[in-house]
């Protein structure tokens, strides 16, 4: 299945969940991360029950906290 | 109010701007903004609004200028280190505009002043280095009705987004739920950032405040901004409202400001 990862299209396994897809994706502290599918925030304690669809859109958001 | 000559020389590129205008203008003069954090993201922010013609602009921060400042935290120089960072942000404010009255906090800001703090204010700027000063900031904000940029900054990256009331935009905490635990994520203190990426984001901040004191263009509420310098890319990602958002959803349950536990980064620089 096609899925776009911020704002890239990419081929991934059908049934990838979004804690597989935060590990495929190599993402820095992936528990602290903000995942948006289509526009509407994913279940944070959820990610690995989340299953992500043909065609899906996901952001990540990720805690910025420098200002210093 | 008429403008003097002086005014009318010093804020012409302004005025000229169909956006902007004398009345526009006026509008900078009358505005009043709060800085939080005289740092990376609050000195370009502090120049830009002092050049701008921002009449009141309060800047709050309870650090000293420290060598390791200066490579990015442009409104403090050499000679500033060891002075106050209120008192060397608002000489140099003051230099470059001395027409506006600039109001130096020194203190950081926590659950007792916050509200106090932004209380006076049209317009916030959040530069703080750390999570429990951005909840805070957060919190204050959606609690008082004020408007605000979130800021943040690290390595080669930046992002930012716009915080209105009522505008049915999300807050801070929509997004992000809580901070992380202390040193869970790097700060830039540990982690380092490129100096000019302050100016970038730092900049934009100021542009949000001057958008919504002329009342002028699309501001980044329901968005965040992120600026990824090694790509390159500015991206602009639409951002959701929780409606269960702990402050600002339909049943809150934060009804005042409260301070989370203080990191490492906001005890030093």
């Amino acid at each position: 299945m096609k899925l776009i990862i911020a704002g890239e299209k990419k081929e991934y396994k059908d049934g990838l969940t979004v804690s597989e897809l935060l590990d495929l994706e190599q993402v820095e502290t992936p528990q602290y991360v903000t995942v948006s599918i289509n526009d509407e925030f994913a279940q944070s304690g959820a990610f690995a029950e989340t299953i992500l669809k043909d065609g899906d859109v996901v952001e990540f958001l990720y805690f910025m906290g420098g200002g210093c | 109010m008429a403008f003097s000559n002086e005014q009318l020389a010093r804020y012409s590129r302004h005025i000229i701007l169909s956006e902007v205008g004398v009345k526009g203008q006026q509008r900078l003069l009358n505005s009043k903004v709060l800085i939080i954090g005289a740092g990376g993201l609050g000195a370009p922010a502090a120049l830009y609004l002092a050049a701008a013609g921002v009449g009141t602009i309060g800047i709050a921060d309870a650090d000293e200028d420290d060598l390791s400042n200066l490579q990015r935290q442009v409104i403090h120089t050499t000679s500033d280190v060891g002075k106050a960072k209120v008192q060397s942000a608002k000489e140099t404010m003051t230099a470059i505009n001395p027409e506006i009255t600039v109001k130096a906090y020194r203190t950081f800001v926590s659950a007792d002043n916050i509200m106090n703090l932004i209380a006076d204010y049209d317009f916030i700027i959040d530069g703080t280095d750390n999570f429990p000063a951005k909840f805070l900031i957060n919190d204050a904000c959606v609690l008082a009705k004020k408007p605000f940029s979130h800021a943040g900054i690290i390595r080669f990256k930046g992002q930012l987004m716009t915080y209105v009331p009522e505008s049915g935009a999300p807050c801070y905490r929509c997004v992000f739920k809580q901070p992380p635990p202390p040193d869970a994520v790097p700060t830039c203190r540990q982690a380092g950032v490129i100096g000019a990426m302050g100016g970038v984001i730092g900049s934009l901040q100021a542009m949000e405040a001057v958008k919504y004191i002329i009342g002028t263009g699309d501001l980044l509420t329901g968005y965040l901004l992120t600026y990824d310098a090694i790509k390159m890319e500015f991206r602009k990602i639409k951002l959701p409202v929780d409606k269960n958002c702990a402050v600002c959803g339909d049943y809150p349950t934060i009804l005042a400001p409260f301070d989370y536990e203080q990191t490492e980064c906001n005890l030093k620089n």
